[in-house]
């Protein structure tokens, strides 16, 4: 099944994509998502702890799976103000 | 009024959103571009923010609805800039009005803190020697 990734700020340069779309098997959690978009990017992967998963637009946590034409947007922390 | 976007914030605009004939009180806060971040002393070139812009406004509505519920009656505009913001210039602006001050203080000062704290607004500091970082907000 296929989702669409969105990723900010410091994940977005280091992932190198704004917005992708990934493939991934049935039953996959977000953790797996995570796993398999930052396996080329060990820097990233570090940033797992500070980072934050949203949904279709809802906060969740990694072990939430994911449904076919999801939106899943990597979120690290924010800054605005 | 909810904004985000790469347009100048345009106070007076906010101001003119918030005003009622019943009200007794307009609360600003303006938040503005600094020329060095916290604990480092690297002069800053500029600022650029990025937004992941639907769930921010869902953010800021969700924010509106909560000052509404705790300090209403009161009108309320949040807005933030995305893409370059130069120095001394506002990136963020929450304007309260309500028929009484105190009202008016606390739903601004709840509106921006709450802000800074959730919303997914990311800033990224350019500094003169062409080095950039992304800085993380601290409680406040």
């Amino acid at each position: 099944m296929a989702l669409r990734v969105l990723a900010f700020a410091r994940l977005r340069e280091l992932l190198g994509f704004g917005e992708r779309t990934l493939e991934v098997g049935p039953s996959a959690t977000l953790e797996d998502v995570w796993v398999s978009l930052t396996a080329g990017s060990p820097e990233a992967g570090r940033m797992r702890a500070s980072t934050r998963f949203a949904r279709n637009g809802v906060m969740v946590d990694g072990t939430t799976r994911v449904s076919d034409g999801d939106e899943i947007a990597l979120l690290p922390p924010v800054g605005g103000g | 009024m909810i904004a985000i976007g790469p347009e100048p914030i345009d106070l007076a605009a906010l101001i003119a959103a918030v005003s009622r004939p019943a009200h007794g009180a307009i609360c600003s806060f303006l938040g503005t571009t600094r020329e060095t971040s916290p604990g480092d002393d690297r002069p800053v070139e500029a600022l650029d923010y990025e937004a992941y812009v639907e769930l921010a406004r869902a953010d800021f509505e969700a924010i509106a609805a909560e000052a509404r519920a705790r300090w209403g009656p009161l009108e309320i505009a949040i807005c933030h800039r995305t893409g370059r913001v130069a120095l001394g210039e506002a990136s963020v602006a929450v304007a309260v009005g309500s028929p009484h001050r105190g009202a008016a203080f606390d739903a601004c000062e709840f509106a921006i803190d709450t802000l800074k704290a959730k919303a997914p607004i990311w800033k990224r500091e350019t500094y003169r020697d062409g080095d950039t970082a992304w800085i993380a907000n601290t409680p406040p």
